[in-house]
């Protein structure tokens, strides 16, 4: 048993559900109790979808185990295919259904359904979303695509969108105009915006572009081993990485590398006089693996930040990210345990979170400002604007997402300028937050944590009013800062000059 | 002022035969109480043994909406705990005791069941004695389920206060007992006024925390403020309190009829009682009369959800000029919403239970003005044109008694207004 306040992400097949939402003419039987349709709305509500996930709930109850639940299954699927007559299905279980062991994939086998049914095994009780998206989306592939005569312009797949992905519907169309300008034309996109007869034809394909290896890395060797397609390595997130992926491309293929970067920015912009603010900005990573090691290359060599820490929640990326991490001096922090991150953030004192929405709230109770990067996904991941992260669009969205959480350059400056002024005082709040003061939030009384410090030193009067001169945006890090070193040198009393000698101590 | 009350429908919906259909049901489980329990009740705790779906399942729930550490967490089975009961049950005090270690401020624990513990039926109730003798005086462990294959949404709140029910103190004084998790502005509200009447003293169940001294007997009568409280009823009933028979308190008819059901128990006379709801009466109705301008005349179609439909079909057909064609609800407790069912006008479809696709084809069929659903349905409805209101609003707003009516009126007529308002063809 594994404690566990806040997730990164759900149950196997909800990740079987992300495939089957971004297809077509796919359908999904899902043996489950009446609770599991909660599964919905994430697809409703925060992707705002105009359309139910296509999936059937067998919904069983208390009162039906032990008698028919079997049939309950078989009955769904029959109805199911009589209504939504899809071009092929999938079969599996959720946690409590494994329990119960119908076996939904051979009692499927058994029932002559005309078009494809396709069992999934997902052990929800050892493996999570992505795997379960991962291994679907492989099963549909396996049992759909066969070997066939390639299209007689070069052309590959996109492979591993998904619903609910974050930004995967933008990557795509920035991706498919990339290669377009390398004369390359997408053959599939799978599995979001694809049915299964798409499928089908993947084998027409000269090779696959990886989108995101969480979700079809295994697709993509199988892929390779059986119908002769390789596949892209590098995942163009950021300047550096789009570039070489261009190359990657063009070496796969032989033709001639191109990059249409007239509509780049962002290394102008990073070298712009507004962004000296940037400079050595300490900053740590957290989210899926590929998003994180992307972001880590742009963080450092785009932005100019320094890269204090980084992580994944998702073990199946652990060794890539580890050996990433050593190449940066920091250790890598492979975890799904939410409390875990937040301990390893609180001790290293970031400037600035490049997570996910579960970062954010950490950086909310931290005080630090946090761009988000990676799923798990929110509502306001979906913009109506065109907003993706791959290319050179993408790199331009990143430069603005992340600068965005930091106070502007010149802004920071006239702060420090004017910071006696009537209004930009602490209660006055920054102009970017929409005018009202940064009020202490009710809800924010967090358990008395036992591991507050026994030793922690007093602040004598005139430090503490030194310590209001310093704008309020740095005042937090200030304070802390100055009671480590305290702790440090064994001061009890934090005096004017402590302050000062801990700003000099810590002084980059 | 004194305004007639509205006269009963001839006969009214209680012997209306009901449609069940047995299929794929779109509501949420019980373990989603948990959302709005564990802010009203501040000392406690709520530990789901369940899977990483569970856990999953409160976090999309919750909407990654709370800023404070949530005061609920899961216990997540592994493969290991399936293999061996024994073993579960030592893993799941290893998880207590590193809880609360960490919260020392944990009064009240409820380990809550799930689809997965109860079909490996792991004894939660001897898990809670084991730890309440564990960790008594200072923390109390209760269980409860929470479970799909057992509730629905709001019955996980009903499974929640009926646990707690037996371990009540016994009292034998004359009291009054208002059963149901309230928003705390509208519990207040409700308590003056019915103090102002005279009436004491005056308990809510579940109190805000542990040490308030709350018990129950032979002298209590208690009066829900929510129609999904069965088991909680009966509960009651077994600690010997009687139940007051009313409608429930939404708009200013329900809310009359709710107090005066309290009034006449505690012999308020006419007098007193219209002093004390007179001003808010009148409030009540003009407010209503505002905000339902948008509903007069409109159609209204109900997904089951959370066992409000009924009282809230009462309401908006009689109150705010709704037709009604289908109420559907998770489940209809004759003797709770009878009430209510008495006052609703035959012509609505009621239907217990769902199919979820069948009453899509209904609700697509009567093109309703307003739907009223679960999350996971409104956008596809919109999407087809159809206004909706989703459900779970109405649990977690502040809907109750005469100060919300026009609020309650609002949240229905807010979609309907929306659609008037949009001018997007042009855009499409």
């Amino acid at each position: 048993m594994k404690l566990t306040v806040w997730t990164y992400e759900g149950p196997p097949h909800v990740g079987a559900m992300r495939v089957a939402t971004g297809m077509k003419g796919l359908h999904y039987v899902l043996h489950a109790p009446q609770g599991d349709t909660y599964a919905d709305l994430l697809f409703t509500m925060i992707e705002r979808r105009d359309h139910r996930p296509p999936v059937t709930y067998t919904t069983f109850q208390a009162r039906d185990l032990g008698s028919d639940t079997a049939n309950l299954f078989k009955t769904s699927l029959l109805d199911a295919y009589e209504r939504f007559k899809p071009e092929a299905l999938i079969v599996g279980a959720s946690c409590t259904a494994e329990l119960i062991q119908d076996d939904p994939g051979g009692m499927a086998e058994t029932m002559d359904i005309p078009v494809p049914v396709i069992p999934l095994e997902l052990p929800s009780y050892q493996r999570k979303e992505n795997f379960g998206a991962d291994e679907t989306f492989f099963q549909i592939v396996r049992a759909l695509a066969k070997p066939m005569e390639r299209t007689a312009q070069i052309s590959c797949n996109l492979i591993g969108p998904t619903a609910l992905g974050f930004r995967h519907r933008d990557d795509i169309t920035e991706l498919t105009s990339l290669l377009s300008d390398m004369g390359i034309s997408v053959n599939v996109v799978a599995p979001m915006t694809s049915s299964p007869t798409d499928i089908k034809r993947m084998g027409a394909a000269h090779f696959n572009v990886l989108m995101y290896p969480e979700t079809a890395e295994t697709a993509a060797r199988w892929m390779e081993r059986e119908l002769g397609q390789p596949f892209t390595k590098i995942v163009p997130i950021g300047v550096g990485a789009t570039r070489d992926f261009v190359k990657e491309v063009a070496e796969i293929t032989g033709v001639k590398p191109y990059l249409d970067d007239s509509r780049l920015r962002l290394p102008w912009y990073s070298k712009s006089v507004d962004s000296t603010y940037l400079t050595g900005k300490r900053v740590f990573l957290f989210g899926d693996g590929t998003h994180v090691a992307t972001a880590a290359r742009i963080a450092r060599d785009e932005m100019g930040f320094e890269v204090v820490g980084m992580g994944c929640y998702n073990r199946e990326m652990a060794r890539p990210l580890r050996a990433l991490a050593k190449e940066y001096g920091v250790e890598a922090l492979i975890s799904d345990d939410y409390l875990e991150v937040e301990r390893v953030i609180e001790a290293l004192q970031p400037e600035m979170i490049l997570g996910t929405q579960m970062e954010r709230h950490i950086g909310k109770r931290l005080g630090i400002p946090c761009a988000v990067i990676s799923a798990p996904v929110h509502v306001q991941d979906f913009p109506a604007r065109y907003s993706p992260q791959m290319g050179i669009e993408g790199a331009n969205v990143i430069f603005d997402t992340w600068v965005h959480p930091l106070v502007m350059g010149l802004e920071e400056h006239l702060l420090h300028m004017f910071r006696d002024d009537f209004e930009f005082n602490d209660a006055a709040g920054p102009s970017h937050h929409g005018g009202h003061a940064a009020k202490p939030a009710a809800d924010q009384t967090p358990a008395p944590e036992t591991n507050t410090p026994v030793d922690a030193a007093i602040w004598l009067e005139a430090a503490e009013k030194e310590l209001k001169k310093i704008p309020f945006f740095v005042r937090g890090k200030a304070r802390r800062n100055t009671e480590t070193y305290a702790s440090l040198k064994g001061v009890s009393e934090i005096s004017v000059d402590t302050l000062y000698e801990a700003k000099a101590h810590y002084a980059r | 002022m004194t305004e007639l009350p509205r006269l009963p429908v001839s006969g009214g919906c209680r012997d209306e035969p009901i449609l069940k259909q047995r299929g794929q049901r779109e509501v949420f489980c019980g373990l989603t109480g948990i959302i709005w329990l564990h802010r009203k009740m501040q000392d406690a705790f709520f530990l789901v043994i369940g899977s990483r779906t569970c856990a999953h399942l409160l976090q999309s729930a919750a909407g990654v909406m709370i800023f404070a550490e949530p005061r609920f967490g899961t216990a997540i089975l592994e493969e290991t705990d399936l293999a061996g009961l024994a073993d579960a049950q030592a893993e799941l005090d290893k998880v207590v005791d590193q809880l609360l270690a960490r919260r020392t401020d944990i009064k009240q624990l409820f380990l809550v069941g799930s689809c997965p513990s109860e079909v490996i039926k792991l004894d939660l109730s001897r898990a809670a004695e084991r730890m309440t003798e564990r960790y008594a005086p200072s923390v109390r462990v209760l269980n409860f389920s929470g479970s799909g294959i057992e509730t629905t949404f709001t019955q996980g709140e009903d499974a929640c206060l009926a646990s707690m029910v037996p371990v009540l103190p016994k009292t034998d004084t004359r009291q009054l007992m208002l059963v149901g998790a309230l928003p705390d502005v509208v519990e207040e509200q409700a308590v003056s006024l019915l103090s102002e009447m005279g009436i004491s003293p005056i308990k809510v169940l579940p109190a805000p925390r542990s040490d308030i001294d709350l018990g129950v007997g032979d002298n209590t009568v208690f009066a829900l403020t929510q129609p999904f409280l069965g088991d909680t009823h009966a509960a009651l009933e077994r600690r010997g309190a009687r139940h007051l028979p009313a409608p429930f308190p939404f708009g200013e008819e329900g809310t009359t009829a709710w107090l005066r059901a309290i009034a006449d128990e505690f012999e308020v006379d006419a007098e007193t009682f219209e002093r004390v709801t007179a001003a808010p009466r009148a409030r009540a109705r003009k407010a209503i009369a505002q905000a339902s301008e948008a509903l007069n005349g409109k159609s209204i179609f109900f997904f089951p959800d959370s066992q409000l439909e009924i009282p809230l079909a009462r309401f908006l057909t009689r109150e705010c000029g709704m037709t009604a064609i289908e109420v559907g609800a998770p489940f209809i407790h004759k003797s709770i919403v009878g009430p209510d069912l008495d006052m609703l006008a035959q012509g609505p479809t009621l239907s217990e239970g769902q199919d979820v696709d069948l009453q899509l084809d209904r609700c697509r069929a009567a093109r309703p003005d307003l739907t009223v659903c679960g999350l996971g349905l409104a956008n596809p409805l919109e999407a087809d044109g159809l206004a909706t209101k989703w459900a779970i609003e109405l649990v977690f707003t502040p809907v109750h008694f005469f100060e919300q009516a026009g609020d309650l009126a609002g949240l229905f007529s807010r979609p309907v207004r929306r659609a008037d308002l949009l001018k997007l063809e042009a855009a499409e």
